[in-house]
């Protein structure tokens, strides 16, 4: 039986193109389901392919130390979504380094549920987009920390950067917490490149447009410094930011 | 070589710099010494062209060009480089892209050739090792996770491949331990010791200029050059304070 199709009064699909999202649904209704082991490693790089719709739906579950990482690029031509849904047990790690590169009137959102089932879990999502002409941006992150599940340390850095008046960013960071000894923080923020970064580099010799177009690849790659393979995912976004600045 | 007068500016409409004149000819080293306050950055920032530091009064003029009127890329091009008292995190960039960038574009302002990523390596690379500067480094992005002394010396490292003509050196001896700044001061003096070359030195304290010797030492107060004269005018103030010394 194929799952409902989504409707847009559900907050995790508010700002998704449903009418894109139609006529491929059967082939996403159901999330892909990954496991990772009690202290086991998992990274994985996502790269963005070149139909009109690509989703990525993935429910990982990460056992007692677990550690997983993910590195995913968004940047469909016409709507893109990465939805992560993750349980951490006791002590599990978990990061998500996301970009959204949006070009023309693109759709493209990455959805996160962290939960944090066990104690001492951690958990990080930095999402960073580039958006121009009437692309979409968005990013929405729900943390729930469970009952029990104290010194939970969890993190969301999300930055957007519009390059033209239509493009638009969303971002909704969201806390449910159970217990009384955690540490959640986010911050979030939409707007120009920072001028002392500009000035430095125009220091230097840049001219104000080469400036601007080295810091733009610097907000979008400084997320794949830690990547052990990052070759691959470098080179795609870099030329995808290519077609947008 | 750098011929300022009367130079007025303003930070966020409050008067810093009150009538800055100096001279600073080819093949010199000139350093500015004075209190917190005093308009030392400033005047750095407004030579380098920093946004928000407006000037009301006098003129800048760097090899006969009207410097006020130029963009801070175009400074960088005509052969002006600031030493940063606060180099900047570029996160997502490595050095290495970051200077070979710079450089070229640089080469292209001049109409000079553009350095290939082999040439650009091997210069960064020797450049590195002279500053005692492990050149792995330079594969990080640019300065992240440095630490004071570190960024410093990258400073140096920069200003040691882009070749300027003239440094404004902003408090580049803070953070540094005693080697550092002994390796420093040598960095300053094998790049920019040369007759078509000058330097200002902007700094709080004597002892780097033991190491990099001031041709003149200017005392800035209030935003204006009170005293001027040799390096003994910075071992009084050293010994005796900027109150008594520029009285």
């Amino acid at each position: 039986m194929t799952a409902a199709f989504p409707a847009r009064s559900q907050e995790e699909w508010r700002y998704a193109d449903l009418e894109a999202l139609k006529p491929v649904w059967d082939q996403f209704a159901e999330p892909m389901t990954l496991t990772v082991g009690p202290r086991e490693k998992f990274e994985e790089v996502w790269l963005a392919g070149a139909e009109d719709v690509q989703l990525r739906r993935v429910r990982l579950s990460l056992g007692a130390g677990a550690k997983a990482r993910i590195f995913a690029l968004n940047n469909a031509p016409v709507y893109g979504r990465i939805e992560v849904e993750v349980s951490l047990e006791e002590g599990a790690d978990f990061e998500l380094m996301g970009a959204n590169i949006g070009t023309g009137v693109s759709t493209n959102e990455i959805v996160t549920i962290v939960k944090h089932l066990g104690v001492d879990g951690r958990s990080r999502q930095t999402v960073r987009s580039v958006l121009n002409g009437k692309a979409i941006g968005s990013y929405l992150g729900k943390v729930e920390v469970a009952r029990g599940a104290q010194h939970s340390d969890a993190e969301q850095s999300i930055k957007a950067m519009l390059l033209d008046r239509g493009a638009a960013a969303n971002c909704k960071p969201e806390l449910e917490i159970f217990a009384d000894d955690v540490k959640c923080a986010h911050g979030a923020s939409v707007g120009e490149l920072d001028p002392v970064q500009l000035f430095y580099a125009e220091s230097r010799g840049l001219d104000p447009a080469s400036a601007r177009a080295l810091l733009l690849e610097g907000f979008v790659m400084g997320l794949w410094d830690s990547a052990r393979d990052r070759d691959a995912i470098r080179s795609a976004s870099s030329e995808a930011l290519r077609r947008v600045v | 070589m750098l011929d300022i007068s009367d130079l007025h500016a303003n930070v966020s409409d409050k008067p810093i710099l009150n009538g800055v004149s100096l001279h600073v000819p080819a093949g010199e080293v000139h350093a500015i010494m004075g209190p917190n306050g005093s308009g030392k950055s400033t005047l750095a920032y407004v030579l380098s062209g920093r946004p928000g530091y407006q000037v009301t009064e006098g003129t800048a003029r760097f090899l006969s060009r009207d410097l006020l009127a130029m963009e801070p890329h175009e400074r960088a091009s005509a052969g002006l480089f600031l030493g940063f008292q606060y180099p900047v995190e570029i996160p997502g960039i490595s050095y290495l892209q970051f200077l070979r960038e710079s450089l070229n574009a640089q080469h292209r302002a001049r109409a000079q050739a553009e350095l290939s990523a082999g040439e650009f390596i091997k210069l960064a690379q020797e450049q590195a090792r002279l500053l005692g500067m492990d050149s792995e480094m330079l594969k990080r992005p640019v300065n992240v996770g440095f630490s004071g002394g570190e960024k410093k010396r990258a400073e140096m490292v920069q200003m040691g491949i882009l070749e300027p003509k003239f440094a404004v050196l902003d408090e580049t001896d803070s953070g540094l331990d005693i080697d550092a700044l002994r390796i420093v001061g040598e960095g300053i003096n094998r790049i920019m010791r040369a007759p078509d070359r000058g330097v200002l030195l902007i700094t709080h304290y004597e002892r780097l200029l033991e190491y990099v010797r001031p041709d003149r030492v200017h005392v800035l107060m209030n935003g204006r050059v009170v005293r001027s004269g040799d390096i003994e005018l910075a071992r009084d103030l050293e010994r005796e304070g900027y109150a008594e010394a520029a009285a």
